[in-house]
């Protein structure tokens, strides 16, 4: 069957969900809209790589990061899209898991040979991934979803992750630093052995604001701790755009600390899904629009990253095994 | 030697027996870039009704072992904006597009069909008399014989094209099903859906679907689908639609020499959406390797204990 992308087509009525065209200005969201002309994948197809792990790095008990050889992933991927992972094994899990890029990995002549995954190991496939040698391999089926909005300056970026939610800040602050946006990194973990990457974050030129649960680095507390200090203090003279990743209630009290403050936040959503394309309804997450009940829309799609403020959080389950 | 993988079913025409299975690939459009929909069998697009239905809430999915449970719900746009926003590009790309349809009672069924009557590039009808997620509809007719009958009968009569109800297997015999159906006028039957099920987080002793029950799906329910492919090739004489957990070309060989026409592959498009490729591939080594021209042949070829050792019993 035929993988390559068809010409599009003026027909084709589709969500117009995640999709930036080339040559718009990247600043601008799309918007939820219909639209007769744009389709589902207008700038980036998914393509399936078998790829081989090229190193896989542990950070603690739980963390790891993975490095895999899937180059043609890689250059495809925006900051915020997600890849669906599988583990090459007959007798692993059947179907594949969503996971966030991590980094885009280079070589020394700075090009991509792959893409990296920070996995948190917390169930079937997770514990296989903690485990990979240098040399497996692991389906990777991507980039997926709708990008973070990759902002100009002088509007400022602050991204807020907690745990495993830093998944997607990684490739997001190289790319905001390498434009240069002024960007702020806002991490909260259980325990300072828990907080990653910080020296990386460093190197980008990222201002780090720290939260443990143990107080044992940074404010004692969750990470709206130094979030909601700065956002009082701050006399803002540039525009702020917010980033969220992490726990549902913590996405959810930034996106409405942010709003006291007038301040937009675009939320990463982690949905249990089946396919990552749009084909088995699994992973809906209820929004809110002006003028339209709250309904439920695909976050493989329309999603993994939103708008916080159509996010209708009251109604997200937060009830999500994890298999 | 050519090989031709061309099947009837009634006398709906697929240029291969694989068709994308119904609630397993959106609408289509969703793989339209993906995969060249001219070149599957067919495409079984996501069960509707007459109106827009939201679905449950989440969990709507979970892994169990060599399986899945689903209970979606049917969320969908409703026939009228599938006509409108979708089939135009299932049309284009050359689908040969099979419409699912769902009711809450017979006349839904029926209006449902009704209204697709006048609609343009709708090769058959898949009657969904089987979902176990749904509190009124799908399954509740699918259960009993009478409900399968007067609900394909009323399809029937206003419908213009070939019908295939889509069998529960969360029956005790489902061949008499299929017969059901047949008399009703069926032109073929699909099976199987998916076997209500459940499963339960232990840690939280909460059900791990928002549904708390949901069906099941995947490799796990293979062998009890072929062997009701095998009860119903048996019961009547009525072209077969099988499905239930094909991964691999070799798991649609069994549906097919089990007495399926056509296969439908659903849960191994979500682990694998750049699947149909290999499984033609893999139907087309099988004939040649087997001196077959056409997988037609193969259909309903199970060679049983008692033919292979009449020669001894007599």
């Amino acid at each position: 069957m035929d993988k390559k992308p068809r010409q599009p087509s003026s027909l084709h009525p589709v969500w117009t969900g995640h999709l930036i065209t080339q040559g718009q200005s990247r600043g601008v969201r799309v918007c939820h809209r219909r639209t007769p002309d744009v389709r589902i994948y207008s700038l980036n197809m998914p393509v399936d790589v078998d790829a081989v792990v090229l190193s896989n790095t542990p950070l603690s008990k739980d963390y790891n990061v993975l490095v895999l050889a899937a180059s043609s992933v890689a250059s495809r991927a925006e900051p915020g899209q997600f890849v669906m992972v599988k583990p090459d094994l007959v007798d692993g899990p059947l179907l594949r898991r969503p996971f966030s890029v991590f980094e885009i990995i280079r070589d020394k002549t700075q090009q991509i040979k792959g893409l990296s995954l920070l996995n948190k190991r917390v169930g079937a496939t997770t514990r296989i991934l903690f485990a990979l040698k240098p040399g497996d391999r692991v389906r990777c089926l991507g980039p997926l979803g709708r990008p973070f909005s990759v902002i100009e300056p002088p509007e400022q970026a602050w991204m807020v992750a907690g745990g495993v939610g830093l998944a997607p800040f990684a490739m997001l602050a190289s790319v905001l630093r390498k434009r240069g946006v002024e960007t702020t990194l806002f991490y909260g973990g259980r325990s300072s052995t828990d907080l990653f990457h910080l020296d990386e974050f460093r190197q980008l030129g990222v201002r780090l604001k720290l939260a443990t649960d143990d107080g044992s680095r940074g404010d004692l507390g969750n990470v709206t701790v130094p979030l909601t200090r700065v956002l009082d203090e701050v006399d803002r003279p540039a525009p702020v755009r917010l980033y969220a990743c992490g726990p549902t209630p913590m996405m959810r009290a930034v996106t409405e600390l942010a709003a006291t403050h007038g301040l937009t936040t675009e939320v990463s959503l982690e949905e249990v899904m089946g396919c990552g394309l749009g084909g088995c309804y699994s992973c809906v997450v209820p929004v809110q629009h002006k003028g339209v009940p709250v309904h439920f829309v695909r976050s493989c799609l329309d999603g993994p990253t939103f708008d916080g403020s159509t996010v209708a959080w009251e109604q997200l389950d937060e009830h999500r095994p994890i298999g | 030697m050519s090989i031709d993988l061309s099947v009837n079913i009634g006398s709906l025409h697929l240029s291969n027996p694989l068709i994308a299975a119904s609630g397993c690939f959106g609408y289509g459009e969703e793989y339209a870039d993906l995969v060249d929909l001219s070149t599957l069998g067919g495409v079984a697009v996501k069960g509707l009704f007459l109106d827009e239905r939201e679905g449950h809430p989440p969990s709507r999915i979970v892994e169990t072992p060599s399986g899945m449970l689903n209970a979606i719900g049917l969320q969908g746009i409703g026939v009228r904006r599938f006509v409108n926003e979708k089939l135009p590009l299932l049309q284009e790309r050359g689908a040969v597009v099979i419409v699912n349809i769902c009711g809450s009672t017979i006349d839904e069924y029926a209006e449902v069909a009704r209204i697709l009557n006048d609609a343009e590039g709708v090769s058959a009808l898949e009657l969904n008399i089987s979902c176990p997620n749904i509190k009124r509809g799908g399954m509740m007719f699918g259960c009993s014989l009478q409900g399968t009958h007067d609900v394909v009968a009323a399809v029937r009569r206003v419908t213009r094209y070939p019908l295939f109800p889509k069998l529960t297997p969360n029956v005790a015999d489902i061949g008499s099903f299929a017969s059901a159906a047949r008399d009703a006028g069926a032109d073929a039957v699909s099976l199987v859906n998916t076997f209500l099920a459940m499963a339960i987080d232990v840690e939280t002793r909460r059900p791990k679907l928002s549904n708390v029950v949901g069906g099941l799906s995947g490799p796990a329910i293979r062998p009890i689908a072929i062997r009701m492919v095998h009860e119903c090739r048996q019961a009547v004489p009525l072209p077969i639609i099988g499905m239930g957990g094909i991964m691999t070309a070799r798991d649609a060989l069994e549906f097919i020499i089990a007495g399926a026409t056509a296969v439908q592959v659903g849960t191994a498009n979500f682990v694998d959406p750049f699947i149909w490729n290999k499984l033609l591939t893999g139907l087309t080594d099988y004939l040649r390797r087997h001196k077959l021209s056409k997988v037609s042949d193969l259909v309903g070829t199970l060679h049983t204990a008692e033919e292979n050792t009449t020669w001894t019993s007599s």
